[in-house]
């Protein structure tokens, strides 16, 4: 509750105005990821209270806030696992919040998720979880395909893993191979939840690398949401600090961290 | 005096109110219930017609569809089998000193070949399938719901209700009725042996003498019913695992209401559907 006192005090920069711009991308085109207005809410819990964010071709957000501020529901939002009650999602211009079905699944195949506990198919080795959106995407032959998979897990590092099973795999490994799924496509927006959370310190720096190397060598829009505040400086060009279903803030690692806003400091404080 | 004239009123008054309070809490916990049931129905409902629309539209999952077909009809042949084989011999061993004292001892094969193909057979391949197959599909989703699987397959831009529920529906309606021809075998060919233990007899004369009389219809319309048991089944099962909620326990509650609900179901559904059969196959 001393909350929502001050974040009405705050200089609140949302996305939606003056970043939308920056955000946008570089040769006009419409934004990779567009909210406006979303609302959601579960039962009687409000969850995201009209929240605005745009995120360009290229760029990387970093989404931080306290647990249950529906920082996860933003990105099921957003990939169309949820609807939202209200408000706007645009990808690339296209507004998603109506599509049918087979629409979604389109805009699907042009996103990558990376789920908070990896969510890799228990019943499938490593090797089937990676190919599993290139066998139902592509056109790929078996062998283009094994080949696009060793691939993809020789840049995570995970190229001798190929015969086990998840079960058999640490979080970190998890992570990894989820991480090499969520690419298998070449996706142009890469929503990751949580990448480093549980995994030790050297674990989420080398998740962290491999997630800047992807994005240096591709074009691609980036929503991460984490509590990890140095993964947020390493990877992320923009931080948005949601509270109460809102972004209260917008702006660098170092903007946001030079703020005398006592919630923000408050966030900051624990790693400084 | 206006003072004195209000207090009994005031009594009644309050009576009406416990009585109506009485009333409510009566209501609310007889609507609640219900309310549930209705509500279970309805996203049962709407969950059949998602599975309907998907399973119109391409890819049709031909190798999720064979390798549900081993694992709900190769992997529950044995149990089946050894079922129907039980019911055979215990049919047999029953019936024979019944029939012996209405001396109509040689109407032993008959009676065995019939409550088999009729009855027995098709209802313990449903309840012995929905143990083993409702439990499993029950557990399976459930959990693949609860570790977000189901949620990272949608996310890939594949739709679960084709690739999870439609070929596992599909493949239980195919098995059924191949699962309840094997426990038919079974029990008659056992039946036979706990006969001819007791009393030496063909299998040749046995069967000659089970199927006089029978007609095709006798066989057709209650060995394909199990293919309604068999939609029953996969739905229930299917609709329990992906609606399942609160981690392993949660997962475990999807397997044991699949399982409970798909046997009720099956029950219900075979006395629904004797009486048509005894309609359109009198």
């Amino acid at each position: 509750m001393m909350h929502t006192e001050q974040t009405v005090a705050l200089p609140i920069t949302k996305s939606g105005d003056s970043h939308a711009i920056e955000n946008a991308d570089r040769n006009g085109a419409s934004p990779a990821v567009m909210l406006s207005g979303l609302h959601k809410s579960f039962g009687a819990q409000k969850v995201l209270d009209g929240i605005e964010l745009t995120v360009g071709s290229g760029k990387t957000l970093a989404v931080l806030g306290r647990s249950g501020t529906g920082k996860s529901v933003l990105l099921k939002l957003i990939v169309g696992l949820q609807k939202p009650d209200l408000g706007s999602i645009r990808i690339h211009g296209q507004e998603i919040t109506n599509s049918n079905l087979e629409a979604m699944n389109e805009i699907r195949k042009t996103m990558g998720f990376l789920f908070q506990h990896a969510a890799l198919y228990d019943s499938l080795t490593v090797e089937e979880n990676v190919a599993f959106p290139l066998r139902r995407h592509t056109k790929m032959t078996a062998s283009e395909r094994g080949d696009r998979v060793r691939e993809l897990l020789a840049g995570v590092g995970m190229e001798s893993e190929l015969e086990k099973m998840p079960s058999d795999l640490s979080g970190g490994m998890q992570k990894r191979v989820g991480l090499a799924r969520a690419l298998a496509l070449e996706p142009g927006i890469l929503l990751l939840d949580e990448p480093t959370a549980g995994l030790d310190p050297i674990t989420s720096r080398e998740i962290d690398e491999l997630i800047l190397k992807f994005q240096e060598e591709r074009d691609v829009a980036s929503i991460v949401v984490t509590h990890d505040l140095q993964s947020a400086k390493i990877i992320a060009d923009r931080i948005v600090l949601l509270h109460q279903g809102n972004a209260v803030i917008e702006g660098t690692f170092e903007e946001l961290e030079r703020s005398d806003d006592k919630f923000v400091a408050e966030f900051f404080k624990r790693d400084s | 005096m206006s003072h004195n004239a209000k207090v009994p009123r005031l009594w009644v008054s309050q009576d009406a109110l416990q009585v109506a309070s009485l009333t409510r809490s009566t209501l609310t916990s007889l609507w609640s219930p219900l309310n549930g049931f209705l509500e279970w129905f309805g996203e049962l409902g709407i969950f059949v017609w998602q599975v309907m629309r998907a399973s119109v539209r391409r890819p049709f999952e031909g190798r999720e569809l064979i390798r549900q077909l081993d694992e709900i009809g190769s992997k529950s042949l044995p149990l089946v089998a050894l079922a129907g084989a039980a019911i055979g011999a215990v049919l047999s061993l029953e019936s024979r000193h019944s029939l012996i004292r209405f001396g109509a001892k040689s109407m032993l094969p008959a009676a065995i070949v019939f409550s088999i193909i009729h009855e027995t057979g098709p209802v313990v391949t449903g309840l012995v399938v929905s143990g083993r197959v409702g439990a499993g599909i029950g557990a399976e989703l459930g959990s693949m719901k609860v570790t977000e699987q189901i949620d990272a397959i949608e996310a890939s831009g594949v739709n679960p209700y084709k690739l999870l529920a439609f070929t596992r529906i599909l493949a239980c309606i195919l098995m059924l009725p191949l699962l309840t021809l094997a426990a038919d075998f079974c029990g008659v060919a056992v039946g036979w042996i706990a006969d001819t233990l007791a009393e030496p007899i063909s299998f040749h004369k046995f069967l000659h003498a089970g199927f006089a009389g029978a007609s095709f219809s006798d066989f057709l319309a209650p060995t394909f019913r199990t293919a309604v048991f068999g939609l029953i089944i996969g739905v229930i099962a299917c609709y329990q695992g992906m609606r399942s909620q609160g981690g392993t326990e949660g997962v475990g509650r999807s397997a044991t209401s699949s399982v409970v609900l798909s046997s009720l179901f099956v029950i219900v559904a075979d006395v629904v559907l004797v009486k048509l059969i005894l309609v359109f196959f009198p």
